[in-house]
Protein backbone atom coordinates (compact mmCIF):
# COMPACT_ATOMS: atom_id res chain seq x y z
CA UNK A 1 0.00 0.00 0.00
CA UNK A 2 1.67 3.62 -0.79
CA UNK A 3 -0.08 6.66 0.84
CA UNK A 4 1.46 10.27 0.61
CA UNK A 5 0.53 11.09 4.27
CA UNK A 6 0.42 8.87 7.36
CA UNK A 7 -0.45 9.81 10.67
CA UNK A 8 0.60 7.42 13.62
CA UNK A 9 -2.23 7.98 16.48
CA UNK A 10 -5.95 9.04 16.68
CA UNK A 11 -5.78 11.31 19.70
CA UNK A 12 -6.61 15.28 19.56
CA UNK A 13 -2.85 15.45 17.98
CA UNK A 14 -3.46 13.28 14.87
CA UNK A 15 -7.38 14.49 14.20
CA UNK A 16 -6.02 17.94 14.03
CA UNK A 17 -3.11 17.16 11.90
CA UNK A 18 -5.59 14.81 9.55
CA UNK A 19 -7.86 17.63 9.22
CA UNK A 20 -5.46 20.53 8.72
CA UNK A 21 -3.55 18.11 6.05
CA UNK A 22 -6.71 17.88 4.20
CA UNK A 23 -8.03 21.39 4.31
CA UNK A 24 -4.52 22.07 3.04
CA UNK A 25 -4.98 19.94 -0.16
CA UNK A 26 -3.88 16.34 0.76
CA UNK A 27 -6.37 13.68 -0.22
CA UNK A 28 -3.91 10.75 -0.05
CA UNK A 29 -3.85 10.13 3.77
CA UNK A 30 -4.23 7.92 6.37
CA UNK A 31 -4.67 8.10 9.79
CA UNK A 32 -3.44 4.63 11.99
CA UNK A 33 -4.98 4.11 15.76
CA UNK A 34 -3.95 1.14 18.05
CA UNK A 35 -7.08 1.42 19.90
CA UNK A 36 -10.53 0.57 19.40
CA UNK A 37 -11.75 4.26 19.00
CA UNK A 38 -10.62 7.74 18.02
CA UNK A 39 -10.18 10.48 20.87
CA UNK A 40 -7.06 9.18 22.35
CA UNK A 41 -6.60 9.62 25.68
CA UNK A 42 -9.26 12.35 25.81
CA UNK A 43 -11.91 9.53 25.59
CA UNK A 44 -11.17 8.24 29.75
CA UNK A 45 -10.84 12.49 30.82
CA UNK A 46 -14.84 12.69 31.54
CA UNK A 47 -14.34 15.79 33.66
CA UNK A 48 -14.72 19.48 31.70
CA UNK A 49 -12.16 21.68 30.97
CA UNK A 50 -11.30 21.35 27.89
CA UNK A 51 -11.59 23.69 24.86
CA UNK A 52 -12.08 26.84 26.03
CA UNK A 53 -9.65 28.34 23.71
CA UNK A 54 -10.94 26.74 21.04
CA UNK A 55 -14.43 26.55 20.81
CA UNK A 56 -15.15 28.94 24.02
CA UNK A 57 -16.72 26.64 25.74
CA UNK A 58 -16.02 24.27 28.45
CA UNK A 59 -16.01 20.72 27.16
CA UNK A 60 -15.26 17.16 28.74
CA UNK A 61 -12.71 14.91 27.15
CA UNK A 62 -14.79 12.66 25.06
CA UNK A 63 -16.95 15.87 24.00
CA UNK A 64 -14.00 17.83 22.85
CA UNK A 65 -12.64 14.90 20.40
CA UNK A 66 -15.90 14.26 19.68
CA UNK A 67 -16.00 18.15 17.60
CA UNK A 68 -12.77 16.14 15.84
CA UNK A 69 -14.03 12.78 15.37
CA UNK A 70 -17.23 14.25 13.40
CA UNK A 71 -14.97 16.85 11.08
CA UNK A 72 -12.84 13.06 10.22
CA UNK A 73 -16.40 11.49 9.45
CA UNK A 74 -17.45 14.90 7.31
CA UNK A 75 -14.47 15.15 5.11
CA UNK A 76 -14.37 11.29 5.23
CA UNK A 77 -10.86 10.99 6.24
CA UNK A 78 -9.88 7.42 6.09
CA UNK A 79 -8.79 5.60 9.28
CA UNK A 80 -8.19 2.45 10.36
CA UNK A 81 -8.84 1.56 14.43
CA UNK A 82 -7.41 -1.48 16.13
CA UNK A 83 -4.15 -0.90 14.00
CA UNK A 84 -1.01 -0.95 15.92
CA UNK A 85 2.07 0.86 14.38
CA UNK A 86 4.78 -1.93 15.33
CA UNK A 87 7.95 -0.54 13.00
CA UNK A 88 8.99 2.87 11.19
CA UNK A 89 11.77 3.17 8.83
CA UNK A 90 13.07 5.85 6.52
CA UNK A 91 14.94 4.86 3.18
CA UNK A 92 15.86 8.43 1.99
CA UNK A 93 12.97 10.11 1.45
CA UNK A 94 10.31 7.23 1.47
CA UNK A 95 9.10 6.02 4.72
CA UNK A 96 8.33 2.80 5.76
CA UNK A 97 5.17 1.92 8.08
CA UNK A 98 4.87 -1.75 9.68
CA UNK A 99 1.47 -1.97 11.16
CA UNK A 100 -0.24 -5.13 12.45
CA UNK A 101 -4.33 -5.51 13.02
CA UNK A 102 -6.40 -8.40 13.61
CA UNK A 103 -8.44 -8.31 9.91
CA UNK A 104 -5.03 -8.05 8.03
CA UNK A 105 -2.24 -9.47 9.78
CA UNK A 106 0.96 -7.22 9.24
CA UNK A 107 1.89 -5.56 6.26
CA UNK A 108 3.66 -2.26 5.23
CA UNK A 109 2.66 1.05 4.07
CA UNK A 110 4.92 3.37 2.03
CA UNK A 111 4.71 6.86 2.94
CA UNK A 112 5.73 10.22 1.36
CA UNK A 113 5.38 11.82 4.92
CA UNK A 114 4.53 10.52 7.90
CA UNK A 115 2.98 12.89 11.16
CA UNK A 116 3.99 11.12 14.78
CA UNK A 117 1.19 11.85 17.07
CA UNK A 118 1.21 8.91 19.57
CA UNK A 119 0.86 10.45 22.88
CA UNK A 120 2.43 9.65 25.99
CA UNK A 121 2.40 7.17 29.00
CA UNK A 122 2.76 7.18 32.44
CA UNK A 123 6.64 7.45 33.86
CA UNK A 124 6.96 4.68 35.87
CA UNK A 125 9.59 6.50 38.37
CA UNK A 126 8.41 6.79 42.00
CA UNK A 127 7.22 3.03 42.02
CA UNK A 128 10.60 1.71 41.76
CA UNK A 129 12.32 2.42 44.23
CA UNK A 130 9.58 1.65 47.12
CA UNK A 131 10.84 -1.42 48.98
CA UNK A 132 8.73 -4.23 49.92
CA UNK A 133 6.27 -6.78 48.87
CA UNK A 134 4.20 -5.70 45.66
CA UNK A 135 0.73 -6.75 46.84
CA UNK A 136 -2.50 -6.36 44.90
CA UNK A 137 -4.25 -2.98 44.93
CA UNK A 138 -1.31 -0.49 43.29
CA UNK A 139 -1.99 1.30 40.13
CA UNK A 140 -0.52 3.73 37.95
CA UNK A 141 -3.27 6.70 37.86
CA UNK A 142 -3.86 6.71 34.03
CA UNK A 143 -5.13 2.77 34.78
CA UNK A 144 -7.16 3.63 37.18
CA UNK A 145 -9.06 6.45 35.45
CA UNK A 146 -9.43 3.82 32.90
CA UNK A 147 -11.33 1.49 34.84
CA UNK A 148 -13.57 3.86 37.03
CA UNK A 149 -14.54 5.90 33.68
CA UNK A 150 -14.73 3.44 31.09
CA UNK A 151 -15.08 0.54 32.99
CA UNK A 152 -16.97 1.81 35.78
CA UNK A 153 -14.91 -0.26 38.46
CA UNK A 154 -13.58 1.09 41.73
CA UNK A 155 -9.79 0.41 42.36
CA UNK A 156 -10.48 0.28 46.22
CA UNK A 157 -11.68 2.49 49.14
CA UNK A 158 -9.40 3.78 50.88
CA UNK A 159 -6.57 5.20 49.00
CA UNK A 160 -3.40 7.33 49.23
CA UNK A 161 -1.93 8.93 45.77
CA UNK A 162 1.80 9.49 45.14
CA UNK A 163 2.60 11.85 43.12
CA UNK A 164 0.21 15.52 42.45
CA UNK A 165 0.25 15.17 38.52
CA UNK A 166 -3.20 15.96 37.18
CA UNK A 167 -4.56 12.55 36.71
CA UNK A 168 -3.87 11.76 40.50
CA UNK A 169 -5.68 14.86 41.23
CA UNK A 170 -8.19 14.55 38.97
CA UNK A 171 -8.73 10.85 39.83
CA UNK A 172 -8.55 12.20 43.76
CA UNK A 173 -11.81 14.30 43.23
CA UNK A 174 -13.28 11.08 40.95
CA UNK A 175 -12.77 8.56 43.36
CA UNK A 176 -14.06 10.96 46.58
CA UNK A 177 -17.10 11.66 44.69
CA UNK A 178 -17.15 7.47 43.94
CA UNK A 179 -17.53 7.13 47.38
CA UNK A 180 -13.96 6.37 48.08
CA UNK A 181 -11.69 8.27 50.96
CA UNK A 182 -8.48 9.54 49.52
CA UNK A 183 -6.70 9.92 52.43
CA UNK A 184 -3.39 11.86 51.33
CA UNK A 185 -1.83 12.89 48.04
CA UNK A 186 2.21 12.93 48.40
CA UNK A 187 4.81 14.98 46.39
CA UNK A 188 8.00 14.18 46.15
CA UNK A 189 9.17 17.97 44.56
CA UNK A 190 8.71 20.81 46.54
CA UNK A 191 5.97 22.30 44.29
CA UNK A 192 3.50 20.01 42.88
CA UNK A 193 3.24 18.75 39.06
CA UNK A 194 -0.53 19.30 38.20
CA UNK A 195 -2.65 22.36 37.23
CA UNK A 196 -3.18 25.31 40.13
CA UNK A 197 -7.28 24.83 39.16
CA UNK A 198 -7.01 21.51 39.88
CA UNK A 199 -5.70 21.55 43.38
CA UNK A 200 -8.23 24.19 43.99
CA UNK A 201 -11.57 22.08 42.45
CA UNK A 202 -9.92 18.39 43.33
CA UNK A 203 -8.43 18.80 46.73
CA UNK A 204 -9.17 21.51 48.44
CA UNK A 205 -12.81 21.13 47.60
CA UNK A 206 -13.48 18.06 49.31
CA UNK A 207 -10.45 18.58 51.89
CA UNK A 208 -7.92 15.85 50.75
CA UNK A 209 -4.60 16.84 52.18
CA UNK A 210 -1.57 17.57 49.79
CA UNK A 211 1.75 17.12 51.26
CA UNK A 212 4.63 18.64 49.44
CA UNK A 213 7.71 17.33 49.42
CA UNK A 214 7.21 13.77 51.01
CA UNK A 215 7.19 10.29 49.58
CA UNK A 216 6.34 6.74 50.38
CA UNK A 217 9.17 5.01 52.02
CA UNK A 218 7.04 1.58 52.70
CA UNK A 219 4.42 -0.66 51.45
CA UNK A 220 2.62 -3.03 53.66
CA UNK A 221 0.54 -5.64 53.20
CA UNK A 222 0.34 -9.52 51.68
CA UNK A 223 -2.45 -9.88 49.09
CA UNK A 224 -3.99 -6.66 49.27
CA UNK A 225 -2.32 -3.70 50.33
CA UNK A 226 -3.05 -2.70 53.83
CA UNK A 227 -1.07 0.68 54.74
CA UNK A 228 1.86 2.67 53.04
CA UNK A 229 4.59 4.58 55.39
CA UNK A 230 5.03 8.22 54.11
CA UNK A 231 7.74 10.16 54.81
CA UNK A 232 9.23 14.04 54.36
CA UNK A 233 12.03 14.00 52.38
CA UNK A 234 15.16 16.69 52.60
CA UNK A 235 16.46 19.18 49.83
CA UNK A 236 18.23 16.29 48.00
CA UNK A 237 14.99 14.25 47.76
CA UNK A 238 15.85 11.90 50.77
CA UNK A 239 13.98 10.70 53.15
CA UNK A 240 14.41 12.30 56.85
CA UNK A 241 14.75 9.42 59.38
CA UNK A 242 11.82 10.41 62.44
CA UNK A 243 9.34 11.39 59.85
CA UNK A 244 7.55 8.56 58.36
CA UNK A 245 4.10 8.14 59.11
CA UNK A 246 1.61 5.10 58.41
CA UNK A 247 -1.81 5.46 56.44
CA UNK A 248 -3.97 2.25 56.58
CA UNK A 249 -5.17 2.24 52.91
CA UNK A 250 -6.11 -0.52 50.48
CA UNK A 251 -4.91 1.04 47.55
CA UNK A 252 -1.78 3.21 46.16
CA UNK A 253 -2.18 5.38 43.02
CA UNK A 254 1.13 6.48 41.32
CA UNK A 255 0.84 10.19 39.51
CA UNK A 256 4.35 10.48 38.69
CA UNK A 257 3.87 12.95 35.16
CA UNK A 258 4.16 11.62 31.23
CA UNK A 259 6.67 10.50 28.91
CA UNK A 260 6.19 10.65 25.45
CA UNK A 261 6.01 7.20 23.37
CA UNK A 262 8.49 7.39 21.25
CA UNK A 263 10.23 3.72 20.87
CA UNK A 264 8.61 4.18 17.34
CA UNK A 265 10.68 7.28 16.60
CA UNK A 266 13.70 5.83 18.43
CA UNK A 267 13.60 3.58 15.49
CA UNK A 268 13.56 5.56 13.19
CA UNK A 269 16.54 7.47 14.59
CA UNK A 270 15.35 10.88 14.70
CA UNK A 271 17.06 13.09 17.05
CA UNK A 272 15.94 13.29 20.32
CA UNK A 273 15.50 15.87 23.32
CA UNK A 274 16.87 14.28 25.80
CA UNK A 275 14.84 17.18 28.51
CA UNK A 276 11.62 16.63 26.78
CA UNK A 277 12.13 12.64 25.78
CA UNK A 278 10.45 13.54 22.63
CA UNK A 279 12.36 14.53 19.02
CA UNK A 280 14.06 17.42 18.31
CA UNK A 281 12.23 19.48 15.96
CA UNK A 282 12.21 22.67 13.89
CA UNK A 283 9.97 25.61 13.00
CA UNK A 284 7.73 23.68 11.17
CA UNK A 285 7.96 20.82 13.31
CA UNK A 286 9.41 17.97 11.12
CA UNK A 287 11.76 15.91 13.43
CA UNK A 288 15.58 15.47 11.87
CA UNK A 289 14.22 13.08 9.12
CA UNK A 290 13.00 14.96 6.18
CA UNK A 291 9.47 14.45 5.96
CA UNK A 292 8.61 13.14 9.58
CA UNK A 293 6.71 15.80 11.55
CA UNK A 294 5.61 15.54 15.04
CA UNK A 295 2.61 17.05 17.03
CA UNK A 296 1.15 16.32 20.47
CA UNK A 297 2.30 14.64 23.38
CA UNK A 298 4.72 13.05 21.75
CA UNK A 299 6.45 15.86 21.59
CA UNK A 300 6.51 17.12 24.50
CA UNK A 301 4.02 16.33 27.24
CA UNK A 302 0.98 19.00 26.93
CA UNK A 303 -1.41 20.04 29.75
CA UNK A 304 -3.63 21.64 27.71
CA UNK A 305 -5.28 20.37 24.87
CA UNK A 306 -6.19 22.96 22.93
CA UNK A 307 -2.30 23.52 22.01
CA UNK A 308 -2.10 20.38 21.06
CA UNK A 309 -4.71 21.00 18.53
CA UNK A 310 -3.33 24.20 17.30
CA UNK A 311 0.17 22.30 17.00
CA UNK A 312 -0.86 19.76 15.52
CA UNK A 313 -2.82 21.88 12.91
CA UNK A 314 0.44 23.20 12.30
CA UNK A 315 2.29 19.58 11.66
CA UNK A 316 -1.03 18.96 9.43
CA UNK A 317 -0.36 22.28 7.05
CA UNK A 318 3.49 21.69 6.79
CA UNK A 319 3.39 18.02 6.25
CA UNK A 320 0.99 19.42 3.24
CA UNK A 321 3.30 21.96 2.15
CA UNK A 322 6.16 19.49 2.51
CA UNK A 323 4.38 16.87 -0.22
CA UNK A 324 3.30 19.36 -2.57
CA UNK A 325 7.20 20.75 -2.49
CA UNK A 326 5.63 24.59 -2.05
CA UNK A 327 8.12 24.86 0.89
CA UNK A 328 9.92 28.66 0.88
CA UNK A 329 13.85 27.66 0.45
CA UNK A 330 15.37 26.08 3.77
CA UNK A 331 17.78 28.76 4.76
CA UNK A 332 19.37 28.07 7.77
CA UNK A 333 18.00 27.33 11.22
CA UNK A 334 19.10 29.45 14.23
CA UNK A 335 19.12 27.08 17.02
CA UNK A 336 16.78 28.41 20.38
CA UNK A 337 18.50 27.53 23.65
CA UNK A 338 16.95 26.94 26.42
CA UNK A 339 18.73 28.59 29.62
CA UNK A 340 18.59 30.11 33.33
CA UNK A 341 15.63 28.37 34.31
CA UNK A 342 14.15 27.46 31.01
CA UNK A 343 14.51 23.56 30.68
CA UNK A 344 13.52 23.34 27.06
CA UNK A 345 11.83 24.80 24.19
CA UNK A 346 9.92 23.53 20.71
CA UNK A 347 10.45 24.27 18.73
CA UNK A 348 14.03 23.95 18.92
CA UNK A 349 15.38 25.84 15.73
CA UNK A 350 13.61 28.66 13.37
CA UNK A 351 14.70 29.37 10.16
CA UNK A 352 13.30 32.84 9.48
CA UNK A 353 13.34 32.64 5.65
CA UNK A 354 10.41 29.72 6.21
CA UNK A 355 8.87 30.81 9.07
CA UNK A 356 5.28 32.67 9.22
CA UNK A 357 5.00 36.15 10.39
CA UNK A 358 5.33 35.07 14.07
CA UNK A 359 6.18 31.61 15.69
CA UNK A 360 4.48 29.91 19.11
CA UNK A 361 7.88 28.87 21.15
CA UNK A 362 6.38 26.83 24.19
CA UNK A 363 8.38 25.69 27.22
CA UNK A 364 8.64 24.67 30.53
CA UNK A 365 10.74 26.03 33.61
CA UNK A 366 12.73 23.97 35.80
CA UNK A 367 11.33 25.51 39.04
CA UNK A 368 9.08 28.12 40.94
CA UNK A 369 9.85 31.56 40.17
CA UNK A 370 7.37 34.38 41.28
CA UNK A 371 7.83 37.91 40.01
CA UNK A 372 10.01 36.86 37.25
CA UNK A 373 10.37 38.04 33.49
CA UNK A 374 10.66 35.88 30.55
CA UNK A 375 13.75 36.92 28.55
CA UNK A 376 13.90 36.26 24.72
CA UNK A 377 17.36 37.34 23.06
CA UNK A 378 19.44 37.56 19.92
CA UNK A 379 22.48 39.00 18.79
CA UNK A 380 22.68 40.55 22.02
CA UNK A 381 19.68 42.73 21.49
CA UNK A 382 16.46 41.56 23.91
CA UNK A 383 13.72 40.73 21.83
CA UNK A 384 11.01 40.47 24.50
CA UNK A 385 10.72 40.87 28.32
CA UNK A 386 7.58 39.67 29.53
CA UNK A 387 6.53 39.95 33.04
CA UNK A 388 5.01 37.03 34.70
CA UNK A 389 3.83 37.05 38.57
CA UNK A 390 4.47 33.40 38.75
CA UNK A 391 5.92 30.95 36.59
CA UNK A 392 5.47 26.80 37.58
CA UNK A 393 7.22 23.84 36.15
CA UNK A 394 3.57 22.21 35.79
CA UNK A 395 2.43 25.19 33.75
CA UNK A 396 3.26 24.86 29.69
CA UNK A 397 4.51 28.84 29.04
CA UNK A 398 5.11 30.27 25.57
CA UNK A 399 6.57 33.10 23.64
CA UNK A 400 6.05 34.68 20.19
CA UNK A 401 8.47 35.30 17.78
CA UNK A 402 8.00 37.59 15.08
CA UNK A 403 9.81 37.78 11.50
CA UNK A 404 10.05 40.96 10.69
CA UNK A 405 12.00 41.56 14.22
CA UNK A 406 14.39 38.30 13.30
CA UNK A 407 15.09 39.73 10.18
CA UNK A 408 16.41 43.06 11.52
CA UNK A 409 19.54 41.02 13.42
CA UNK A 410 22.47 40.45 10.93
CA UNK A 411 23.82 37.41 11.12
CA UNK A 412 22.03 35.52 14.31
CA UNK A 413 23.98 33.17 15.72
CA UNK A 414 21.03 31.53 18.59
CA UNK A 415 17.82 32.89 19.89
CA UNK A 416 17.82 32.10 23.49
CA UNK A 417 15.42 32.09 25.95
CA UNK A 418 16.10 32.25 29.62
CA UNK A 419 13.71 33.47 32.92
CA UNK A 420 15.16 36.54 34.84
CA UNK A 421 13.88 36.01 38.46
CA UNK A 422 13.09 38.22 40.87
CA UNK A 423 12.79 35.86 44.01
CA UNK A 424 12.45 32.15 43.89
CA UNK A 425 9.65 30.64 46.02
CA UNK A 426 9.66 27.13 47.38
CA UNK A 427 5.79 26.42 47.55
CA UNK B 1 -15.45 35.69 54.96
CA UNK B 2 -16.99 37.37 58.08
CA UNK B 3 -14.23 38.09 60.15
CA UNK B 4 -12.40 40.44 57.32
CA UNK B 5 -14.76 42.84 56.43
CA UNK B 6 -12.00 44.44 54.98
CA UNK B 7 -9.59 42.04 53.46
CA UNK B 8 -7.52 41.10 50.66
CA UNK B 9 -8.40 37.53 49.68
CA UNK B 10 -6.81 35.50 46.97
CA UNK B 11 -8.48 33.33 44.77
CA UNK B 12 -7.13 30.48 42.08
CA UNK B 13 -9.55 30.88 38.88
CA UNK B 14 -10.85 27.46 37.53
CA UNK B 15 -12.64 28.65 35.33
CA UNK B 16 -9.90 27.76 32.56
CA UNK B 17 -6.75 25.49 32.94
CA UNK B 18 -4.83 29.09 32.61
CA UNK B 19 -5.45 29.37 36.31
CA UNK B 20 -4.85 32.70 37.09
CA UNK B 21 -3.91 34.12 40.60
CA UNK B 22 -6.72 36.80 41.30
CA UNK B 23 -7.08 39.12 44.10
CA UNK B 24 -9.94 40.29 45.97
CA UNK B 25 -10.02 43.63 47.88
CA UNK B 26 -13.05 43.37 50.30
CA UNK B 27 -14.63 46.34 51.78
CA UNK B 28 -17.52 46.68 54.32
CA UNK B 29 -17.83 43.08 53.18
CA UNK B 30 -18.55 44.11 49.58
CA UNK B 31 -16.05 43.80 46.35
CA UNK B 32 -14.10 46.71 46.14
CA UNK B 33 -11.78 45.63 43.31
CA UNK B 34 -10.79 42.48 41.20
CA UNK B 35 -7.06 41.76 40.09
CA UNK B 36 -5.35 39.42 38.38
CA UNK B 37 -7.93 37.79 36.25
CA UNK B 38 -7.14 37.53 32.31
CA UNK B 39 -10.67 37.78 31.46
CA UNK B 40 -14.19 38.45 32.59
CA UNK B 41 -14.86 34.76 33.00
CA UNK B 42 -12.16 35.23 36.08
CA UNK B 43 -14.53 38.34 37.71
CA UNK B 44 -17.36 36.28 37.49
CA UNK B 45 -15.74 33.30 39.06
CA UNK B 46 -14.57 35.21 42.50
CA UNK B 47 -17.89 36.82 42.83
CA UNK B 48 -19.75 34.07 42.79
CA UNK B 49 -17.01 31.82 45.66
CA UNK B 50 -18.18 34.62 47.66
CA UNK B 51 -21.33 34.34 47.09
CA UNK B 52 -22.75 31.21 45.23
CA UNK B 53 -19.73 29.04 44.75
CA UNK B 54 -20.60 26.37 41.62
CA UNK B 55 -19.64 23.53 40.26
CA UNK B 56 -20.18 21.72 36.94
CA UNK B 57 -20.29 17.86 38.32
CA UNK B 58 -18.86 15.21 35.57
CA UNK B 59 -19.46 11.47 36.47
CA UNK B 60 -20.96 8.22 35.17
CA UNK B 61 -24.36 6.73 34.07
CA UNK B 62 -24.88 2.56 33.96
CA UNK B 63 -25.63 1.54 30.04
CA UNK B 64 -27.73 -1.68 29.14
CA UNK B 65 -26.70 -3.41 26.18
CA UNK B 66 -23.54 -0.72 25.20
CA UNK B 67 -20.25 -1.57 24.00
CA UNK B 68 -18.94 0.22 27.12
CA UNK B 69 -20.95 -0.38 30.54
CA UNK B 70 -21.14 3.20 31.50
CA UNK B 71 -21.25 6.60 29.70
CA UNK B 72 -19.77 9.83 30.62
CA UNK B 73 -22.86 12.75 31.93
CA UNK B 74 -22.14 16.01 33.14
CA UNK B 75 -24.36 18.47 34.28
CA UNK B 76 -25.48 21.11 31.89
CA UNK B 77 -24.70 23.93 33.94
CA UNK B 78 -23.05 24.47 37.07
CA UNK B 79 -24.92 23.64 40.14
CA UNK B 80 -24.63 24.97 43.78
CA UNK B 81 -21.32 23.27 45.53
CA UNK B 82 -23.46 22.01 48.31
CA UNK B 83 -25.48 19.77 45.66
CA UNK B 84 -22.62 17.98 44.40
CA UNK B 85 -23.24 15.02 46.58
CA UNK B 86 -26.53 14.57 46.12
CA UNK B 87 -26.58 14.55 42.74
CA UNK B 88 -23.72 11.88 42.15
CA UNK B 89 -26.55 9.65 44.67
CA UNK B 90 -29.19 10.57 41.89
CA UNK B 91 -27.01 9.27 38.74
CA UNK B 92 -26.25 6.34 40.81
CA UNK B 93 -29.53 5.32 40.28
CA UNK B 94 -29.70 5.95 36.50
CA UNK B 95 -29.61 3.09 33.13
CA UNK B 96 -29.96 4.07 30.20
CA UNK B 97 -30.50 1.71 27.26
CA UNK B 98 -27.73 1.84 24.19
CA UNK B 99 -26.85 3.35 22.01
CA UNK B 100 -26.60 6.82 23.49
CA UNK B 101 -25.22 9.97 22.03
CA UNK B 102 -23.52 13.32 22.75
CA UNK B 103 -25.99 15.64 24.35
CA UNK B 104 -28.81 13.17 25.43
CA UNK B 105 -30.50 14.01 28.81
CA UNK B 106 -29.70 11.52 31.63
CA UNK B 107 -31.54 13.23 33.93
CA UNK B 108 -34.03 16.45 34.25
CA UNK B 109 -33.81 18.92 37.12
CA UNK B 110 -31.34 16.92 38.77
CA UNK B 111 -31.46 17.64 42.77
CA UNK B 112 -34.68 20.36 41.96
CA UNK B 113 -31.18 22.32 40.78
CA UNK B 114 -32.92 23.19 37.26
CA UNK B 115 -29.95 21.74 35.66
CA UNK B 116 -29.63 18.68 33.32
CA UNK B 117 -27.94 16.01 33.19
CA UNK B 118 -26.47 15.55 29.77
CA UNK B 119 -24.30 12.27 27.98
CA UNK B 120 -20.89 13.35 27.30
CA UNK B 121 -19.61 10.66 24.57
CA UNK B 122 -21.49 8.56 21.78
CA UNK B 123 -21.64 4.98 22.92
CA UNK B 124 -23.02 2.16 20.69
CA UNK B 125 -24.97 -1.26 20.50
CA UNK B 126 -22.31 -3.51 22.37
C1 LIG C 1 -5.64 12.80 33.10
C2 LIG C 1 -5.47 13.88 32.11
C3 LIG C 1 -6.17 15.05 32.32
C4 LIG C 1 -6.10 16.09 31.41
N1 LIG C 1 -6.84 17.21 31.64
C5 LIG C 1 -6.88 18.20 30.71
C6 LIG C 1 -7.76 19.33 30.86
O1 LIG C 1 -8.47 19.47 31.87
N2 LIG C 1 -7.80 20.26 29.88
C7 LIG C 1 -7.02 20.12 28.76
O2 LIG C 1 -7.11 20.96 27.87
N3 LIG C 1 -6.17 19.06 28.60
C8 LIG C 1 -6.07 18.10 29.54
N4 LIG C 1 -5.23 17.00 29.36
C9 LIG C 1 -4.28 17.00 28.25
C10 LIG C 1 -4.78 16.43 26.92
O3 LIG C 1 -5.73 15.46 27.15
C11 LIG C 1 -3.63 15.82 26.19
O4 LIG C 1 -2.64 16.79 26.10
C12 LIG C 1 -4.02 15.33 24.79
O5 LIG C 1 -4.96 14.30 24.89
C13 LIG C 1 -2.81 14.83 24.02
O6 LIG C 1 -3.19 14.41 22.74
P1 LIG C 1 -2.31 13.44 21.84
O7 LIG C 1 -3.09 13.20 20.61
O8 LIG C 1 -0.95 13.98 21.71
O9 LIG C 1 -2.15 12.09 22.67
P2 LIG C 1 -3.20 10.93 23.03
O10 LIG C 1 -4.53 11.47 23.40
O11 LIG C 1 -2.51 10.07 24.02
O12 LIG C 1 -3.36 10.13 21.67
C14 LIG C 1 -2.35 9.31 21.13
C15 LIG C 1 -3.01 8.18 20.36
O13 LIG C 1 -2.02 7.47 19.63
C16 LIG C 1 -2.30 6.09 19.71
N5 LIG C 1 -1.05 5.34 19.49
C17 LIG C 1 0.09 5.37 20.24
N6 LIG C 1 1.02 4.56 19.73
C18 LIG C 1 0.49 4.00 18.61
C19 LIG C 1 0.98 3.07 17.64
N7 LIG C 1 2.21 2.55 17.73
N8 LIG C 1 0.16 2.71 16.64
C20 LIG C 1 -1.11 3.23 16.54
N9 LIG C 1 -1.62 4.12 17.42
C21 LIG C 1 -0.83 4.50 18.45
C22 LIG C 1 -2.88 5.92 21.09
O14 LIG C 1 -3.68 4.76 21.20
C23 LIG C 1 -3.70 7.20 21.27
O15 LIG C 1 -5.04 7.04 20.87
C24 LIG C 1 -5.27 15.95 30.27
C25 LIG C 1 -4.54 14.78 30.07
C26 LIG C 1 -4.63 13.75 30.97
C27 LIG C 1 -3.84 12.51 30.72
S1 LIG D 1 -9.48 34.58 34.55
FE1 LIG D 1 -10.05 33.86 32.51
S2 LIG D 1 -8.07 33.25 31.64
FE2 LIG D 1 -7.74 33.38 33.85
S3 LIG D 1 -8.14 31.28 34.62
FE3 LIG D 1 -10.06 32.43 34.76
S4 LIG D 1 -11.13 31.92 32.87
FE4 LIG D 1 -8.99 31.42 32.55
Amino acid sequence: MEKDLVIIGGGPAGLAAAIAAREAGVEDLLVLERDSRLGGILNQCIHNGFGLHTFKEELTGPEYAGRYIEKVLEQKIPYKLNTMVIDLEAEESRKKVTVMNREEGLYQIEARAVILAMGCRERARGALNIPGYRPAGIYSAGTAQRYVNMEGRMPGKEIVILGSGDIGLIMARRMTLEGAKVKLVAELQPYSGGLKRNIVQCLDDFGIPLKLSHTVVDIKGKERVESVTVARVDENLKPVPGSEEEIPCDTLLLSCGLLPENELSETLGVKMNPVTGGPEVDESLETSREGVFACGNVLHVHDLVDYVSQEAAQAGKNAAAYLSGSRSGQGRGIPIRAVQGVRYTVPSSVDVSRMEETQVVRFRVGNVFRNAAIEVSCGGKILKSQKKQILAPGEMEQVILKRAELEQIEDPEEITVSVRAESRGRD
Amino acid sequence: MGEHRNATREFVCIRCPLGCNITVDMEDGKIREITGNTCPRGADYVTKELTDPRRTVTSLVRIEGGELPVAPVKTAADIPKDKIGDCIKALKGIRLAAPVRIGDVAAENVCGTGVDVVVTANVGKG
